[in-house]
């Protein structure tokens, strides 16, 4: 693990690094959106990792935690490495989604699909972190929030189109469009896919980073079973 | 015959802490056994694991032919439990509440105005909310749904804490005919004298293990006299 | 199961009975809340009329976390809730049946709700058949959702804000979903309600059929 923390990290930063050089300057403006559509190259990215990755991995982890034969309480740290740090990537989709609103629509907020779908992700993950702040012996709360994560993954789909039908106005999914062509071209295509790969490598280190620590945070308690055995019964001899 | 119950070095944890921490016990039928031993010495854990409740980390545990962990589900259908806490509804009443318990149990709901009568229980007390009674009542409700139930296996909990010298009687009475009707009865208790008349074989527990072993004194032919 | 499910539902029932809490306490305060929101929006007819569907379903979704917690109250204590694996319930059936009493509460929740809604906000429904459909669709999404999440929530104390926090977002297509086919059912509204009842619908199976399969497991300590 450590091993691919020290090679994700250069790399996913590497990548952004290379998003943001070819987003700011190698490609060209719209002439609609003039300079703002630069905001391409990362607002789509955090959105996918935010509402797809995030939330896929915590809920995957989460099945496995729940499926007995797989059991194990690295599968509910990680789950809750990939919520803790989806919450990130939540905050940066809004942060960005408004200053893109605002400059192309005039307002810091709008009722549209996308965002709003976010904005309710959010809630959903936060309350999965108060759930985790619940005192609870570890495998209750791993039982609990892997419970909250696989309800919640199961909502988005619902909340996707629930709020899509409710408003729209967001330009619809410019890549997994079904039925229009991609409306971006040349260059700005690429580096839009680098932008996904960069920032899911980023995710993945940041995830991986958390865990560690979260592993570390732990590692006094895991106290192995012989030691504790020992020791609970000397209680019996000296009572 | 196979006894009733029987463990091996059986480990159970709670929370990451291991509550027993290798029992080795053998039961057979129509038995009495008290549990003794200062607190956190895993009486509790102990009632709880033969119950089905407690999950077996590791060792061996068959108890009425139920092996454990995986017989958990089949063995808790046998078995009786009376804690400090008796599990039971406080917004209904004693009858309701063993109605509602029989019925779960694919039981005859009627049996629970006898299983009353005979915990002494009668009139007013057995229409009244289990919330508005006294701890003596709630603990006979306990004992009344144990006694309608008739489980292979009866598990109390500290029985005579708090009670009456009538109740205390009552707690002997039952336990007394349940083994003579071929249950196996396991009671803890903090007062060794009284668990001693009572018993058939006496186990002190400490550090989540049998610490020691005894002959009790029951008299299994009548009731015994509680002082 | 649905032995067990009639029985526990049965049981909380007769509980909801004897003690009247939905009665005295979960209707007003919905009642309550259609008054609050007049106050907060001033007596303007047409505001408030346009603006009914959503009021209605925001008080239903409050006053159904409310009517859960007290359904989730009764299984009160740890020696309860382990009484109750001790009598062999099947806890697919224990699920249904909490879910069958507070569903029986939440549609005369709803029944009454409306009457109030449509007199007070000055409402005019045309769609009968949308607007009881929705009705009966959310609430049993509603109750379902509500059971699991209230299994989840740990102690009573703890319970008390964090059943909120958990269920109200997940709960928000069902409030989308709800006003929308509402607005659908009325005089002025617009579009169909079917594409509505569909989300409702699929909510409803999804959390039925989660709380079916889950409510056991979560439960085991």
């Amino acid at each position: 693990m450590n091993r691919a923390i020290r090679i994700l990290g250069p790399t996913s930063i590497l990548l952004c690094v290379l998003d943001v050089i070819l987003g700011l300057w190698v490609t060209p403006d719209d002439e609609n959106q003039l300079e703002y559509v630069r905001l391409v190259y990362i607002h789509p990215a955090e959105a996918w990792v935010a509402l797809y990755v995030a939330i896929a991995m915590a809920a995957l982890c989460s099945l496995l935690y729940l499926w007995k034969r797989t059991r194990s309480l690295k599968w509910d740290r990680l789950a809750a490495s990939a919520v803790e740090v989806g919450v990130v990537f939540i905050l940066l989709t809004l942060v960005t989604g408004s200053i893109w609103g605002r400059a192309t629509w005039g307002v810091w907020w709008t009722w549209d699909a996308r965002l709003t779908a976010t904005a309710l992700l959010a809630v959903l993950f936060l309350g999965y972190i108060a759930l985790r702040r619940v005192p609870a012996d570890p495998e209750t709360r791993a039982r609990r929030c892997a419970a909250a994560a696989l309800f919640a993954a199961v909502d988005v789909p619902i909340v996707h189109f629930a709020v899509n039908w409710w408003n729209t106005l967001h330009q619809s999914a410019t890549v997994l469009n079904p039925n229009l062509k991609p409306r971006i071209h040349g260059s700005m295509a690429w580096t839009l896919l680098l932008s996904f790969i960069a920032f899911t490598a980023l995710f993945a280190w940041m995830v991986l980073l958390r865990y560690r620590i979260e592993v570390n945070a732990h590692s006094g308690e895991d106290v192995e079973l012989a030691d504790a055995l020992a020791e609970r019964r000397a209680e019996g001899v000296t009572s | 015959m196979a006894p009733a119950i029987s463990l091996r070095s059986a480990v159970a944890l709670s929370g990451g802490f291991p509550v027993l921490a290798g029992v080795d016990l053998d039961l057979d039928a129509g038995q009495v056994l008290a549990l003794l031993g200062s607190n956190g010495a895993g009486k509790t854990s102990l009632l709880r694991l033969l119950a089905g409740l407690l999950p077996l980390r590791s060792g061996e545990a068959v108890v009425l032919g139920c092996e454990l962990p995986d017989g958990a589900a089949e063995l808790r259908r046998q078995v009786g439990l009376a804690g400090h806490d008796p599990g039971l509804y406080e917004e209904l009443d004693a009858r309701e509440n063993l109605r509602f318990a029989l019925r779960a149990a694919r039981l005859d709901p009627a049996g629970a105005d006898a299983a009353l009568e005979r915990v002494g229980l009668e009139g007013r007390a057995v229409a009244t909310p289990l919330g508005l009674l006294s701890e003596g009542q709630r603990r006979r409700v306990a004992l009344a749904w144990l006694a309608a139930r008739r489980p292979a296996l009866w598990l109390l909990d500290e029985p005579h804490a708090g009670l009456d010298a009538s109740t205390r009687h009552l707690v002997g009475e039952l336990c007394n005919e349940a083994a003579r009707g071929g249950a196996v009865v396991v009671l803890s208790s903090h007062e060794p004298e009284l668990a001693v008349s009572l018993a058939d074989t006496v186990v002190t527990m400490g550090g989540g293990a049998v610490i020691d072993t005894s002959r009790g004194r029951r008299d299994a032919a009548g009731v015994t006299d509680v002082a | 199961m649905w032995r067990d499910a009639l029985l526990v539902a049965g049981r909380d029932l007769r509980i909801e009975l004897r003690t009247r809490v939905g009665l005295w306490q979960v209707l007003p305060f919905a009642l309550l809340t259609l008054l609050l929101f007049a106050f907060a929006l001033g007596p303007k007819p047409g505001l408030l009329a346009e603006a009914a569907p959503g009021l209605f379903w925001l008080s239903i979704l409050l006053s159904v976390v409310l009517a859960a917690q007290r359904s989730i109250a009764v299984e009160g204590t740890r020696a309860t809730r382990e009484g109750s694996r001790l009598l062999g319930l099947d806890p697919a059936g224990i699920f249904l049946g909490k879910m069958l009493a507070l569903l029986v509460e939440v549609l005369l929740l709803e029944a009454v709700l409306l009457v109030g809604v449509l007199i007070v906000f000055h409402v005019l429904v045309t769609a009968w058949a949308t607007l009881i459909a929705s009705c009966v669709l959310a609430a049993i999404g509603l109750c379902a959702a509500s059971i699991l999440y209230g299994s989840l929530a740990g102690e009573a104390r703890i319970r008390a804000t964090l059943l909120p926090v958990l269920l109200l977002p997940i709960t928000a297509p069902v409030l989308i979903a709800g006003a929308k086919a509402f607005d659908a059912s009325v005089v002025t509204g617009s579009g169909s309600g079917a594409r509505w009842l569909g989300i409702l619908a699929v909510f409803a199976l999804v959390y039925t059929a989660l709380g079916i399969v889950l409510y056991g497991p979560l439960e085991e300590s």
